[in-house]
């Protein structure tokens, strides 16, 4: 990758004693000179603990630095900072593959670092929009709710937007497990945990691991009593090392980032010591940039076998939708996964509210040659009827059932059937898609044809018998 | 931009995108300077006695204190000429594929191309002779840009005098003399100009006519003006990009600039692949032959996604000056409203609303400003249409954003979370969307397609507020309890949204609309309407009325309709 690696070296390094200031996670550093903006710093305290850290702005006389440590204890005399001069990077290579790091990219498997043949730096550049591949290749992952009514491709972003007690972990180690294309050998699956609770990343670890993945699996840890403002650095580490294995090495790599919410709440702490003019809610005005230059490293490059795909969870804070990182979250990705408690009380798995799911890149993805010629009629008529059925059901909760008229309750049928038949599978239950959209016609079949409106008539020929 | 650029200063302070300089040498606000050793593209944006404040238009990691600073002694300024059609570029007008062609997959830092294309040759016929007279818009003789769009070379602003030499026919490069007058200046093929500052035109003018969409729901209800302005705000997923893609391919518009402002990659790439392969069905030719492409993406540098809105603006302008129907769609102004923003904090600005700085509102008005129909310097007519999506944070139409750019424009298209969930698109909310209709717009309707529309319109706009409110009661009391007149007008007023609000982009033949087939629909639904309720008044239930609605509802893709 040409101009990403190995650029600006500003000198061999500068070292100083002595902080003039610390708040939070920010050291201030004066007497130094020369200092480049996002260098690299290593800072000691008298502990002998060293905690990296970034330069946020630089003048002749010093430096702010963001550090991605625990900054509590730290002494402004006994401390001291050493400048790279350069920013910071990450090392990258095949033997990444199969390990398990640290959020600072360090192993926390208690192997030797694995040997790299290149260091880049960890920020990323766009990539050029003339150079990308419009995602277009169907990603089975074997979940009907998914692969029927959002269907994701190679190289999308899409979130799975939830609350917490939900499955969101049972469904993403399901996609993660199953998530197959065809004529895609080379597949890989890098997990980062931003401050995730210890059990929670131990889980995925096993599943995954146990479910024979292990040797295309990295792990990246930044969890629930690492530091915060580690957690700006762990995507960033875990991305560049997925651009190697997805633009170099030719993998087709999933990224699953858990939990969003945690990053954008790392962020909105430093953003808050550094004084900045908040916008909605206390958060910088540049989270949606910010998120951003995370997720748009997704995608897919022209000539260049591989792709990213990502899979960012975020848990909805008090359930709110319109909570400033999902809403920016949203505003970002290729579509997004909801999953809803209200189904989830009802006992289906996976608890996906199929309205207000939604992928961007799905028409471009399924249909004849791709998934199978009735897909996107079938998507359609599912959409249109799950509208009627939240429509009845609203109505019978105000005039109650008997009021309703027959085809609304026609319509109350389908919605429970559609949501045993087809929305409800086992944890471990792997459809394909002409199973699943085989379920779908069973469904569909509740309905009179006269309702089928979305379907053109070869296809209800081929698949609606009476 | 001109190099060898000399060394004028050196930095002092880097904080993102604003870079602090102790300048050498007297430097001009809004002049180009290239910081570091990389020789990022800059501009200065504040002098303070020998302190200089820089917007950095690339990302500045890696600069430091104590590196140079060098003034190029010229305005930031864009290119205008041949070449820009079809053409893809960043905020600051640098041609991505040229870059991507010179660096690789990944945009890097410090390349310095020029926008257009210096070897080119163009098929040059002068359109005056040698003696006469010209001023500022008059042309000079033509190119041909691209089979589907003749270039006018005009005289730039400013200059007037005797010809005393022009070029015979034959290729050119926009950088070969092709006049020269009576005081020796010469003049090429390219010109430049400020992106900030709007271009002169000899009049403004009221609009004339709309800009057809083939949108049904836009054009029939919540029309725009050629050379007018709309705003489309929606939160996340309800459809703003697939519109203004709807509209890239359909619009009749001579010219059409989509500016990528903070967006995804994917959609541009999606444009980028599309527009060499799609045929325009006005003129048969390819879309990318009138259409212009700036991308500046929501992962490529802020400063330049600020500045992409004005480059976006200015070529559209110019190509106005040409005198063309020229479509500026911009996705989103939200982006672009928060890259102003943050350069705000940065500079350590008061701020007014959630952050925003206080000239929000005029740097707004400043844009949509530009928008118009025009007399041209040269006395020719041409319009430039201004299209902006909003992203409203949380859908939220009270946001400062959403509420400035109300007060500008006169077409406001609101997206609806709900209808979007219900995969109901183009989800334009009928009771949320309004536009002013001028009589210019009404007057054309009815000359060129149907004196009945401005009726029609009227009617089916009541028909909508009446079902709207029958739909309300509908839901606290059952449609079954509703009286037949009532139960009629829902029923009916359900298949018009299937049979002519909702309009499918993915389907061939639903995808444009032309203004004949919208004026036919309409006028069969209104029938529809008419005759339903006399029946009802004579006593017909609303079962028994013999009325094929599925066949209404199917009429919007009939092979029998004009
Ligand atoms: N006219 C349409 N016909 C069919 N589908 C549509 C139409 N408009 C929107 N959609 C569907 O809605 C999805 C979201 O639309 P779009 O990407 O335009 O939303 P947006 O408002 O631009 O969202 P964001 O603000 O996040 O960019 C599309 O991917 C498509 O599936
Ligand atoms: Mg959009």
């Amino acid at each position: 990758m040409t101009g990403i690696a190995a650029r600006h070296d500003n000198h061999a390094g500068i070292e100083r004693r002595g902080l003039a200031e610390l708040r939070g996670p920010l050291a201030f550093v004066e007497g130094v000179a020369g200092v480049a903006f996002h260098e690299f710093v290593d800072l000691e305290g008298s502990d002998g603990v060293t905690r990296p850290g970034r330069v946020l702005s630089t003048t002749e006389r010093g430096a702010i630095v963001e550090v991605f440590g625990v900054t509590d204890g730290l002494q402004l005399g006994a401390s001291s900072v050493r400048f790279h001069g350069r920013p910071m990077r990450f090392g990258v290579g095949p033997e990444l593959l199969g390990r398990v790091f640290d959020g600072l990219g360090s192993p926390r498997d208690s192997l030797p670092p694995p040997a790299c043949v290149e260091r880049r730096t960890i920020g990323g550049s766009p990539i050029n929009p003339c150079r990308r591949a419009y995602p277009r290749d169907f990603l089975e992952t074997g979940v009907s709710a998914i692969d029927a009514l959002n269907s994701i491709v190679l190289g999308q972003k899409i979130p799975i937007f939830t609350e917490s007690g939900l499955a969101h972990d049972a469904l993403a180690m399901q996609i993660i497990r199953q998530a197959r294309a065809p004529s895609v050998e080379k597949f890989a699956v890098v997990f980062v945990a931003l401050g995730l609770p210890r059990d929670v990343a131990t889980r995925y670890l096993d599943d995954l691991q146990t479910s024979g993945s292990r040797g295309r699996l990295i792990a990246f840890l930044n969890l629930a009593d690492d530091p915060t403002a580690e957690r700006l650095i762990t995507p960033r580490l875990a991305l560049t090392a997925a651009e190697y294995l997805a633009f170099d090495a030719g993998y087709h790599v999933l990224v699953v980032l858990h939990d969003i919410t945690n990053y954008g709440e790392a962020l909105r702490e430093i953003s808050a010591a550094r004084g900045e003019v908040p916008s909605r809610k206390g958060y910088p005005g540049y989270l949606y940039s910010d998120l951003a230059s995370l997720f748009e490293r997704a995608g897919r490059i022209a000539g260049r076998p591989g792709s990213i795909t990502q899979i960012p969870i975020v848990t909805l804070p008090s359930g709110d939708l319109t909570h400033p990182i999902p809403d920016l979250t949203g505003y970002v990705t290729e579509g997004q996964i909801v999953l809803d408690r209200e189904i989830a009380r009802r006992g289906v798995y996976p608890p996906v509210a199929i309205l207000s799911s939604l992928s961007r890149l799905m028409s471009d993805g399924i249909g004849e040659g791709r998934t199978r010629d009735d897909h996107p009629d079938v998507a359609k008529q599912l959409y249109a009827a799950v509208a009627r059925v939240e429509r009845a059901r609203g109505l019978a909760s105000i005039i109650g059932i008997d009021e309703l008229t027959e085809i609304e309750r026609t319509y109350l049928r389908f919605g429970e059937s559609f949501e045993r038949e087809l929305l409800t599978q086992r944890g471990d239950e792997s459809r394909t898609i002409g199973e699943t959209l085989d379920r779908a016609w069973r469904v569909l079949h509740e309905l009179p044809r006269a309702e089928l409106t979305r379907v053109r008539d070869e296809i209800l020929e081929k698949h609606y018998a009476p | 931009m001109s190099d060898p650029a000399a060394r004028a200063g050196v930095i002092t302070e880097i904080s993102g995108w604003v870079v602090r300089a102790r300048a050498e040498v007297p430097l001009a606000l809004r002049e180009v300077v290239l910081v570091g050793d990389e020789r990022l593209i800059g501009e200065v944006i504040a002098l303070n006695r020998g302190e200089v404040t820089i917007q950095v238009y690339e990302e500045t990691e890696g600069v430091a204190p104590g590196h140079p600073l060098y003034a190029t002694g010229e305005p930031l300024s864009l290119e205008l000429g041949p070449g820009l059609l079809g053409g893809v570029f960043d905020g600051v007008q640098r041609p991505l594929r040229m870059l991507a062609e010179q660096e690789g997959d990944f945009i890097g830092r410090g390349s310095r191309l020029p926008a257009l294309d210096r070897e080119k040759l163009w098929d040059f016929k002068p359109a005056i002779e040698a003696g006469s007279d010209v001023e500022p818009g008059r042309v000079l003789g033509t190119v041909m840009e691209t089979p589907a769009l003749p270039h006018p070379i005009i005289v730039p602003e400013g200059v007037s005098g005797n010809v005393k030499w022009i070029a015979a026919a034959g290729p050119r490069r926009i950088t070969d003399v092709i006049a020269r007058l009576d005081d020796g200046r010469e003049l090429t093929m390219l010109q430049k100009w400020r992106a900030r500052v709007r271009r002169p035109v000899r009049e403004r003018l009221v609009p004339d006519a709309p800009l057809i969409t083939g949108q049904r729901v836009l054009d029939t209800f919540f029309p725009l003006a050629r050379g007018g302005t709309a705003a489309m705000p929606g939160g996340f997923g309800t459809g703003k990009t697939v519109t203004q893609h709807q509209l890239c391919r359909w619009a009749e518009a001579d010219v059409i600039i989509f500016v990528g402002c903070g967006e995804r990659g994917n959609e541009i790439t999606q444009l980028i692949d599309e527009l060499p392969r799609l045929i325009d069905p006005r003129t048969k030719r390819l879309l990318a032959e009138r259409s212009i492409l700036i991308a500046n993406t929501s992962n490529m540098p802020v400063s330049a996604r600020e500045a992409s809105l004005f480059t976006g603006v200015t070529i559209g302008e110019y190509y106005r000056d040409l005198g063309y129907d020229v479509l500026l769609l911009a996705d989103s102004i939200s982006r672009w409203a928060e890259a102003l923003r943050e350069i705000s904090g940065r500079l350590g600005e008061m701020p007014a609303e959630e952050g925003y700085p206080p000239y929000l509102s005029s740097a707004l008005a400043a844009f949509f400003e530009r928008a118009g129909r025009v007399v041209t310097l040269s006395g020719g007519h041409g319009s430039l249409t201004v299209i902006t999506a909003i992203s409203p944070p949380a859908g939220d139409l009270t946001e400062p954003v959403t509420r400035h750019a109300a007060r500008f424009v006169r077409t406001f298209w609101t997206l609806d979370r709900q209808l979007a969930a219900a995969r109901v698109f183009p989800a334009v909310s009928t009771r949320a969307s309004y536009s002013e209709v001028p009589p210019g717009v009404t007057n054309w309707w009815s000359s060129q397609v149907s004196p009945g529309w401005a009726a029609a319109r009227e009617e089916a706009m009541t028909f909508l507020e009446e079902a709207s409110r029958i739909e309300e009661t509908a839901r606290l009391v059952g449609a079954d309890s509703l009286p037949e007149r009532e139960r009629f007008l829902l029923r009916l007023a359900d298949t018009f949204q299937e049979g002519f609000l909702q309009q499918n982009a993915y389907d061939a033949v639903d995808a444009c609309c032309t203004p004949a087939r919208q004026m036919a629909l309409l006028e069969t639904f209104m029938r529809v309407r008419r005759e339903g309720l006399e029946q009802i008044a004579k006593g017909t239930a609303a079962s028994a009325l013999p009325i094929d609605f599925a066949a209404l509802q199917r009429m919007k893709t009939a092979k029998e309709l004009p």
